[in-house]
């Protein structure tokens, strides 16, 4: 028998890109139940359709490419992909803005970009951006949490009709009822109260509130656990909510009648499964965990700028795809000191 | 126990090392052929000292160390060395060298060997010798000589030595079962090499994982006197890494590209220690290794202490291997480890460990995923590197920016690949990389030498070319410079002077100068001459002659300027150029005193101009001797004269000039007008010209000491010596023609002046040869004489000719019968006769006499006269015949007087002509021809000029035609009227 003959190492670790996006999918399951219990199952159906729908672009874009169909497929990325754009989008969201948005995150986010580990942006980000920009109506109507419709009893719309409100065949008055505006939402859109005010008198802040920090909770307890299993380092998350927090703090102490407290900007909306599902994407993020701090420091600044003076209530879209933009900068500057050197080298030799 | 520190990253791959430890360490059997390489340590290969034949013992020297970086050999065990030659050898590239191929006696017989019986008596380097005699080399991977590890003492301060017993890789348990069994032969070796470096702390690595190995080395470790400490650090991979190590233990960092011992630390595996104990205290070469025999394929691993060369196929039998579950077979760890394709080869110093893998235990590499940058590599590379860029980089062949994210000190621990989740064999990326960037820095040399030796190349062939270019421009401007020496002599043109001063561009402007003064002066005469004669067309002339003195000026302030522009690449003083110049000046000097005496005594000929002469050249002497006194003496007082003073002076000298002609023009117009007040100008002038001779020679001495004005001034002088040439030459001209005037006038004074002319033309005889003389060393000397004597020899030559041809003529007309031989004779001078010509005027010289209008009158009588006498002999002999009546020789008489006769009638014409050329020549002596010829072409200008002008202003159509034309008709009369008179001489 022929002995082969092959490089070092002759070890490698029981772990797969499968493996790790298989745990990120895990991770999302506390928010998605989360998600579930406070806003009913739009959210669910909305993450099988996408996943379906990203599974058969994903396959027709690898064909079209004339790669191996099995292979790729079996990584489990474009699952995730579809996993957090459907985390992301409005529970009720129609089953054609779905569409629209996979297809852009699978076929020209990722794959015209040269596929899996060449996308410079975020394939869920820019779709979720496209559609925010595209069909704001459709995508500024969120549900509202149970609480707020049936009191204290947990009873959501049921499946079914969830089902056939996505898909067209509910008349969309019944779906009013189940929508409303989120706590970001109302707390831009206050018409001159005070922020104590408005957590007075508006009912999603005043009874409500409580279910986006449930959901906000689930997130951080499934990033929690991705870095426990090494998917990610803390870097990033930790900038992120840190750079949130302090810029909040300094506006909110500064005027705490103008501005929301920290706490809210932490729990209220998206903040949590931007931290740790969206920013922490390795492909579209800054590389060394110098690049990954910078990189979650300007994420967490342009939150809170979008949030406070840009043109839309929620901004992890915008915040993660605009510091996208930044990555490959910050790794020219952020090198680690290597081993046996003085200092870390900066810039990139001839030219980037 | 001191501070433990960590390094960044590490992995925890499977250790699986509890299998090869639950047996002692066996001794492997003595194979039946042992195969030694040559090469089992960094560094040179060892040379070969048996022959195949030899019978070897155990431990014998059968290849000794060659250079620095280099350890001897032994023979594993006794036998007979059956051949040298190469096989394959445990290397990554799975490449053959040359070994040593040991047919074993199977009785093992050692060599007389003993230990030191005490290492602390001996000399350091004759210990640090004697390791390095027992073949010991480094044992944990890389083998480098250890001596020369033991000497970094001598040039470093060396505080810690770290010892080496973490053994990180899994699989590999031949440090921890030696620790177990030996570790007071390890603290033993350890205090050999403590002796050696004087560290003042000893540290010895360990990792957790072998707790037995460590309890063995503490109770070892008790024994000992040194500063020891035990140091048991969490088990990672690659912690045995040694700049890992040495970070782990002291948490200082080997700077990159240097060596431990550059931060005061120095490594040394546990085998290491150990082999130099079994060296120093049993005299023990390195001649055999405990070696892991580890894997799935193997039912008994276990440790074995295996002869050196043992092929691995014998111990690989003697773990009892199962060849169809043998599916990978690597040699040193599963992370650094290579894979071997054969199990003959064998086994050397460094060979730690053998995996025989099953395939279920260490299967192919999945296809590589895309790299997802998820950054796991960067969390695990001990280096601190950025794995997954240096990837891209090397993926995309941007090896720059690879080289620039530090790929060097990437140690290829193989962590990156290991925990990669689209596993990406990363490391050989990296090797591929370095490889690459190897290869490019290579060529890079290459290229860089292959550069400078053609550059070198092309610069010697430019400087051959340029050498043979300057020699052949040499030789050029030596025949040029012969050439000219002849010209002199021959036709003493006033020109003759171009291309004989040392700087070119000097020695131009300075020929334009002489040249537009001579023009000015010549038509200053002809306008003169003109109106003496109260020709037509003064007006033109005198426009002529503005015109030239603006273009003389012009001339002279070029030449004036580049004179004083400082010369930077002027050469040193010449002081023999100097020193001729100085007697030049002193001839002249005793010459024109002479003339003066002369002139005084016979009362004729200008004696003021004569005076001032001789003022002139006193000044000139005084300066060229200053001048060489100078140089001799070193010339440091040159440096004083400043280029401003000098051209302070030369501006003086410059005025005094404008002034002179000035008053000289003015005295000329009383002259014309016959004014009272002509004496008086006279003096003012001649006082003029003095004070501008003084000036003159001022500046001229403050240049000659001037450094920079070296060269110019030898040239400078020639320049003045012709100078007065030409003025002498301009004065004989014009007293001539007064002369030709008063024979007109038929004055009674006429004789008179007719010796005055007689006098002046001597002394311009007189200073046409100063300048000559003043000329001559200019010129290359030995090139002139190379001609003077090939003229010699072309006038020999021509002698013999003619004496040949006289001969053959008499020989001819004497009917003699040797007449053809002698022909032939004649034709054969005749053609080396020709040869030399043709040689003399190549070399630059001007062909003499036999040239058809110089024509010897002596010997064209000479030749009339011998013709005559041929003649009258041949008559005579024809009357003889005549008389005797030979028919035969009658008519051949009469053909030869024939012959003679026309041959006498040539000559007689040849000699006729000459003499009526002679006399014309006499009669034209009345009247000056030459002055006639320049005044004719003068004339002939000057029509063409009107010519010019007429045709330009009909063109323009200007008014005033008439005058124009008027002038033109002017010009052309009197150009007809000097042709007139110049025909009648020149026809």
């Amino acid at each position: 028998m022929a002995l082969i003959r092959t490089s070092s190492p002759h070890l490698h670790k029981a772990s797969s890109t499968a493996d790790v996006m298989r745990l990120v999918a895990l991770a999302t399951l506390p928010g998605l139940a989360a998600m579930t219990f406070f806003f009913g199952w739009g959210t669910i159906i909305n993450v099988m359709w996408a996943c379906l729908l990203a599974v058969g672009f994903e396959a027709c874009i690898v064909k079209i490419r004339k790669r191996p169909l099995g292979f790729y497929l079996k990584d489990y990325s474009a699952i995730v992909t579809a996993l957090l754009l459907g985390l992301a989008l409005p529970p009720f969201a129609p089953w054609w803005i779905t569409l629209v948005g996979v297809f852009v995150a699978i076929v020209i986010a990722k794959h015209l970009y040269g596929g899996l580990g060449q996308n410079p942006f975020n394939p869920a980000m820019v779709a979720y951006a496209l559609l925010l920009v595209s069909f704001p109506v459709q995508m500024t109507s969120w549900a509202e949490p149970f609480v707020l419709t049936h009191g204290d009893s947990w009873q959501v719309l049921e499946f079914t009709q969830t089902l056939g409100a996505i898909f067209g065949s509910v008349d969309p008055a019944l779906i009013d009822m189940y929508t409303g505006a989120t706590p970001l939402d109302a707390m831009r859109h206050r018409g001159g109260l005070t922020t104590e005010e408005v957590w007075r008198t508006v009912p999603v802040l005043a009874e409500g509130i409580g279910a986006w920090h449930a959901v906000s909770a689930a997130y951080l307890m499934g990033g929690v656990f991705l870095i426990y299993r090494k998917v990610f380092t803390l870097h990033t998350p930790a900038a992120v909510l840190g750079s949130l927090a302090v810029i909040s703090s300094i506006f909110y102490m500064l005027d705490p009648y103008a501005f929301a407290d920290p706490f809210f900007h932490l729990t209220a909306g998206a903040t949590m499964l931007g931290a740790f599902f969206i920013a922490t994407d390795p492909v579209t993020s800054a590389t060394s965990n110098r690049g990954k701090i910078i990189f979650g420091i300007g994420i967490g600044i342009l939150i809170y700028v979008i949030r406070g003076w840009g043109g839309y209530p929620d901004a992890i879209a915008f915040a993660v795809l605009l510091m996208n933009l930044c990555a490959p900068f910050i790794d020219q500057y952020t090198q680690p000191r290597s081993y046996g050197h003085a200092k870390a080298k900066r810039g990139m030799k001839g030219g980037a | 126990m001191s501070t433990q520190f960590s390094f960044h990253g590490g992995v925890h791959p499977p250790e699986n090392k509890h299998r090869t430890t639950g047996l002692s360490v066996q001794t492997a059997p003595i194979p039946a052929e042992l195969v030694v390489p040559l090469s089992q340590h960094i560094g040179a290969p060892s040379e070969i000292v048996v022959a195949i034949g030899d019978k070897v013992l155990k431990g014998q020297v059968i290849a000794e160390a060659a250079g620095r970086i280099s350890v001897n050999v032994h023979a594993p065990s006794s036998g007979t060395v059956v051949a040298i030659e190469k096989r394959a050898v445990p290397h990554i590239s799975g490449m053959q060298a040359p070994c040593i191929i040991i047919e074993t006696d199977g009785e093992d017989r050692w060599i007389e060997h003993q230990g030191l019986a005490d290492y602390h008596t001996l000399p350091k380097q004759e210990l640090i010798d004697f390791v390095r005699h027992h073949g010991i080399s480094g044992m944990g991977g890389a083998g480098f000589p250890t001596d020369v590890k033991l000497h970094l003492g001598d040039d470093h301060i060396v505080n810690t030595l770290v010892i080496n017993a973490m053994e990180c890789e899994p699989y590999i348990t031949a440090d921890d079962m030696l620790l177990r069994e030996h570790s007071d032969k390890v603290i033993k070796g350890i205090e050999v090499i403590a002796h050696l470096l004087q560290p003042s702390h000893v540290m010895i690595g360990i990792e957790d994982n072998k707790p037995q190995a460590i309890r063995a080395l503490e109770l070892a470790a008790k024994e000992t006197k040194l500063n020891l400490d035990i140091v048991v650090v969490p088990t990672v991979y690659p912690s045995g890494g040694e700049k890992q190590l040495i970070k782990l233990l002291t948490g200082i960092e080997v700077p990159t590209g240097h060596i431990p011992a550059d931060v005061g630390i120095v490594c040394q595996n546990v085998g290491t220690t150990a082999a130099i104990y079994d060296a120093v205290f049993d005299g023990i070469p390195l001649i055999s290794r405990i070696v892991t025999l580890a894997g799935e394929a193997l039912a008994q691993p276990h440790n074995m202490r295996a002869l050196i060369g043992t092929p691995l196929e014998v111990l690989l039998e003697a773990a009892e291997i199962n060849q169809n579950a043998l599916y990978r077979l690597v040699i040193g760890g599963p992370m650094m480890g290579f894979t071997v394709e054969s199990q003959s080869i064998p086994m050397i110093k460094t060979t730690n460990c053998i995996i025989a893998a099953s395939y279920e235990e260490m299967p192919p590499a999945p296809p590589a995923n895309p790299c997802i940058r998820c950054g796991i590599c960067e969390q695990v590379c001990p280096a601190e590197l950025l794995p997954q860029q240096l990837h891209w980089f090397a993926k995309g062949k941007e090896f720059d920016k690879a080289k620039q994210h530090n790929l060097f000190d990437c140690i290829e621990c193989g962590a990156c690949s290991y925990v990669c989740p689209s596993n990406i064999p990363l490391v050989q990326y990296y090797r591929f990389a370095k490889s690459e960037i190897r290869n490019e820095e290579a060529e890079q040399r290459k290229a860089d030498h292959a550069r400078i030796r053609f550059e070198a190349r092309q610069a010697r062939l430019e400087q051959e070319k340029a050498d043979k270019e300057a020699r052949r421009k040499q030789r050029a401007a030596d025949a040029a410079k012969a050439q000219a020496v002849k010209k002199d002599k021959a036709a003493t043109s006033p020109d003759s002077d171009k291309a004989k001063s040392g700087e070119p561009d000097l020695k131009a402007l300075k020929t334009a100068a002489a040249v537009s003064r001579t023009k000015l002066k010549k038509a200053q005469k002809a306008l003169q001459n003109a109106q003496d004669k109260e020709l037509d067309g003064q007006d033109k002339l005198k426009a002529t002659v503005a015109e030239l003195e603006v273009k003389a000026e012009a001339a002279q302030q070029a030449f004036d300027q580049a004179q004083n522009a400082p010369a930077p690449a002027a050469p040193v003083l010449d002081i023999k150029q100097l020193k001729t110049n100085a007697a030049v000046a002193r001839t002249k000097l005793k010459q024109a005193e002479k003339a003066l005496d002369k002139a005084e005594t016979s009362g004729e000929g200008d004696i003021e101009a004569l005076r001032v002469k001789l003022s002139e050249q006193q000044a000139k002497t005084v300066a060229a001797q200053a001048a060489y006194d100078n140089a001799e003496s070193g010339g440091v007082a040159a440096n004083s004269v400043s280029n401003e003073k000098l051209e302070g002076l030369k501006a003086d000298m410059e005025a005094a000039l404008g002034k002179v002609n000035k008053a000289q023009k003015a005295l000329d117009t009383a002259i014309e007008g016959n004014s009272p007040a002509v004496e008086k100008m006279k003096a003012g002038v001649e006082k003029l010209q003095a004070k501008y001779d003084t000036l003159k020679a001022e500046y001229e001495s403050t240049q000659n000491l001037a450094p920079t004005a070296a060269v110019a001034v030898s040239s400078e002088q020639v320049a003045d010596l012709k100078a007065d040439m030409d003025g002498m030459a301009a004065k004989v001209e014009k007293a001539q023609k007064a002369l030709d005037v008063a024979v007109e006038s038929g004055s009674p004074a006429a004789e008179k002046m007719k010796a005055g002319v007689e006098k002046l033309q001597a002394k311009y005889e007189a200073a046409k040869d100063e300048y000559e003389k003043a000329i001559s060393p200019l010129n290359s000397v030995p090139l002139s004489i190379d001609l003077e004597g090939l003229k010699a020899d072309i006038e020999a030559l021509s002698g013999k000719v003619q004496k040949a041809q006289t001969a053959l003529a008499a020989a001819q007309s004497s009917g003699s019968p040797a007449a053809e031989k002698m022909k032939a004779g004649v034709e054969k001078l005749q053609s080396k006769l020709d040869d030399l010509h043709q040689e003399y005027a190549q070399a630059g010289g001007q062909l003499p006499e036999p040239e058809p209008e110089v024509i010897d009158p002596k010997a064209l009588k000479q030749q009339v006269s011998i013709m005559r006498t041929k003649l009258k002999k041949a008559q005579q002999a024809l009357e003889t015949a005549n008389e005797q009546g030979d028919a035969e020789d009658l008519s051949e008489l009469n053909a030869e007087v024939e012959r003679l006769t026309s041959l006498h009638d040539e000559a007689k014409a040849a000699f006729d002509a000459y003499e009526k050329t002679q006399v014309d020549k006499a009669a034209a002596e009345g009247i000056d021809l030459k002055q006639l010829k320049i005044d004719a072409a003068m004339a002939r200008a000057a029509v063409t000029k009107a010519e010019r002008a007429a045709k330009k202003a009909r063109e323009e159509k200007v008014e005033d035609l008439s005058g124009i034309e008027q002038q033109l008709v002017v010009a052309q009369q009197e150009a007809e009227h000097l042709n007139q008179t110049l025909s009648r001489f020149t026809d």
